[in-house]
């Protein structure tokens, strides 16, 4: 039994061909029980994500074979030519493709370094193809594997940890002025792309209270409606200065949205409580010299881009640690393949034996008739005691040497295991 | 005999050891269970500390604070216990790292250049006991709340200085510095209050009078005024935040001077006997 995988992601594929090629988790166990239905595979989950779509499957047969078959099954069922994705799709096998499922769950092959919702995309692919008895003792391993080591990544290292993006550096500057953001307010000045992104971060942290404020008042209204936030019109602007402890700004225009003048008023209105100013804007909307106000915090696009620099560096730091985590587990998933693999063979080794011990006495059963039946019984068991004595070394040193397990598979080849009929070879004129 | 040549001694020195690693584990790698066990290990020190406290204590047939050894290990065993105190009240475990070196720096006070025998103390009574035991806690939990000062400023200079580093992300927030330094002026203030008050029930009975102007008295009033100041201050528009907690790093020099120069070398002018 091999484990393959076949997929593309976002270092093989734009987002055009990943979309084209994705697959919903309903779509994505349709393909699987079609393929398992043909009888190419054993066991079978697609995994599709925004950044990914793989089939990982379990098989017995030829590597060609099984490759070729979930390949054609890829393309036919997004109805598109093989040669169309020359180049955007991957193939592994064995521990290269438990690896990759490893890497994946660790969040080391996403796109944002360390992301958090994959984990929870692998388990749920997971969880539905083993409700769907698409998965058997192989990947339910894996999988359950995979989970652990993306677990582990986050638990022992930080490259889950922290903010990435601008708007999330700047949540997290604010947490650190004001602890949890449920007992503050904040107003969101512009309703642009960035500013909009800000608004949902502050709501997505809790924020007690969020108002928007735009130009125009129209965008402003519909921002508003979309993140669940208070309209305020464009000339309430400065009352709410005196209101709110956060503001964003994210304004088009080439003056000062907040100037030092209006800003000093306004800590003077709110008694010098603590004011973060987040300014989004390019060219600035804020007067960098009302960072010398006291109790104000300003920071521009540049102060968070370099935070969010230094967390880039800080996590990309923790890749190795992740990466032994991986190691390990995939050496963990090896040793266990390996072992289960020989257990395998040895079990199908005694089955054989003692098939070809019946067909040879069955052959012989003229010759055997002239002893009693008591006689005839002790024979059987005696040969059937010499298949155990022959196969008991063999298990002992399987068991105690990994070396031995690893080479074990050869004991298919040797014996013909994998051959349908090949027990019958072994009774009289069967060679 | 002294704190530290006792079991339970060197078993508080080892937990508050075990609950420093975990504290500083916690801060550099996060993890829930560092935290969490720190907070354990501190609370198994406090007892064993208490336990060693109460050892000593009978040996000397009073409340250890007789010499500056036994009172700093009485001073320690305050400080954790106001720390533990406000941990819980404020969920905020980053400053164990800052108050345990501190904790365990009076304890090797103890272990290091204290005397083999403690003195015996003359019987003051229980209300002398309170007196000193109340100031201590006072003592203690000021010099929590000048720790927590100094963080805010350190934390308030990282970030208005738009140059993040690394270190800023695991300090506490502002807002929470503030509430744990305000808390522990709080109850700082009620001990000294309450100390003052059976100070003077004490001065009182052997004098006739209830308050004797010496050096100590003089300085107990300073810092309560001082301590007043400062939280009438950090609710003011003008001086809320960065400035009021610089009026408590201040505040606390009082402090010091009380319990060093006032507690050593003038000492002789506040004697309840």
């Amino acid at each position: 039994m091999s484990v393959y995988l076949l997929g593309l992601n976002h270092r093989t594929a734009g987002v055009a061909v990943r979309e084209r090629l994705h697959f919903s988790v309903d779509d994505g166990l349709r393909a699987a029980e079609a393929l398992r239905r043909e009888g190419l595979v054993e066991e079978v989950v697609v995994l599709s994500t925004c950044n990914r779509s793989e089939v990982y499957s379990v098989a017995e047969r030829a590597a060609a074979e099984v490759e070729g078959g979930v390949e054609r099954h890829f393309c036919s069922f997004h109805s598109i030519e093989p040669a169309q994705l020359n180049g955007c799709l991957y193939r592994r096998r064995d521990r290269d493709a438990v690896e990759h499922l490893y890497r994946v769950a660790a969040g080391l092959d996403s796109m944002l370094l360390g992301e958090a919702e994959i984990l929870g995309q692998v388990r749920e692919t997971y969880l539905a193809a083993q409700r769907a008895g698409l998965t058997g003792p192989i990947l339910n391993r894996l999988f359950q594997a995979g989970l652990e080591v993306g677990k582990r990544v986050r638990a022992e290292t930080r490259l889950g940890a922290q903010a990435m993006s601008v708007a999330s550096a700047a949540m997290k500057l604010a947490e650190q002025i004001f602890g949890a953001l449920k007992h503050n307010s904040a107003a969101v000045l512009g309703a642009g792309a960035m500013g909009g992104k800000a608004a949902q971060q502050l709501k997505a942290r809790g924020i007690g209270g969020l108002w928007v404020a735009s130009r125009t008042a129209e965008h402003g209204r519909e921002m508003a409606a979309r993140v669940g936030a208070q309209w305020a019109p464009w000339e309430k602007s400065a009352e709410l200065l005196a209101q709110v402890d956060i503001v964003v700004t994210s304004v088009a225009g080439s003056e000062w949205t907040l100037t030092r003048e209006a800003l000093a008023a306004a800590m003077h209105a709110r008694g010098n409580r603590r004011m973060f100013l987040i300014d989004l804007g390019v060219p600035r909307n804020i007067d960098p010299a009302a960072a010398e106000l006291y109790n104000v915090f300003l920071y521009g696009v540049d102060d968070l881009e370099e935070i969010v620099q230094q967390n880039r560096q800080a996590r990309e730091g923790e890749v190795p640690h992740a990466e032994a985590i991986v190691r390990e587990h995939v050496e963990k998933f090896a040793a266990w393949q390996s072992g289960a693999n020989a257990v395998n063979a040895l079990a199908e080794l005694r089955q054989k034996l003692r098939l070809q011990r019946e067909y040879f006495t069955d052959a012989r059963s003229e010759e055997l008739a002239r002893f009693s039946a008591e006689e005839r019984e002790r024979i059987l068991r005696m040969m059937d005691d010499l298949v155990e004595e022959l196969l008991r070394e063999p298990s002992e040193r399987l068991m105690k040497d990994r070396e031995v397990r690893e080479r074990a598979v050869l004991l298919r080849d040797l014996f013909g295991l994998n051959a349908p009929d090949s027990s019958r070879r072994g009774g009289r004129g069967g060679a | 005999m002294t704190l530290s040549f006792t079991t339970m001694g060197y078993a508080t020195a080892a937990l508050y050891m075990a609950s420093l690693a975990c504290y500083l584990r916690k801060l550099f790698a996060e993890g829930k269970w560092a935290g969490r066990a720190a907070t354990m290990l501190l609370a198994a020190g406090l007892t064993t500390h208490y336990l060693a406290l109460l050892e000593r204590a009978f040996s000397i047939h009073s409340v250890p604070y007789q010499d500056l050894y036994g009172s700093t290990s009485l001073l320690a065993w305050f400080l954790v216990l106001t720390y533990l105190a406000l941990e819980l009240i404020h969920g905020e475990r980053a400053m164990g790292a800052f108050i345990l070196p501190l904790v365990l720096l009076l304890l090797g006070l103890d272990f290091v250049v204290a005397p083999q025998a403690a003195p015996q103390a003359p019987a003051r009574g229980s209300i002398f006991a309170l007196h000193v035991t109340s100031n201590i806690l006072a003592y203690s939990a000021f010099t929590l709340s000048f720790v927590y000062s100094v963080v805010y400023l350190v934390q308030d200079r990282l970030l208005r200085g738009r140059r993040p580093v690394a270190m800023m992300w695991r300090l506490p927030p502002l807002e929470d510095l503030e509430q744990m330094t305000r808390s522990g002026v709080w109850v700082g203030l009620a001990g000294l209050v309450v100390g003052i008050s059976f100070g003077m029930i004490v001065d009182r009975r052997l004098t006739g009078a209830l308050l004797q102007p010496d050096p100590k008295v003089v300085i107990s009033f300073l810092i309560l005024g001082f301590y007043v100041v400062y939280l009438s201050l950090s609710r003011s528009p003008a001086w809320r935040g960065a400035r009021a907690s610089v009026v408590c790093v201040v505040s606390y020099c009082a402090v010091i001077f009380s319990y060093t120069v006032v507690n050593l070398f003038l000492s002789r002018f506040h004697r309840f006997y």
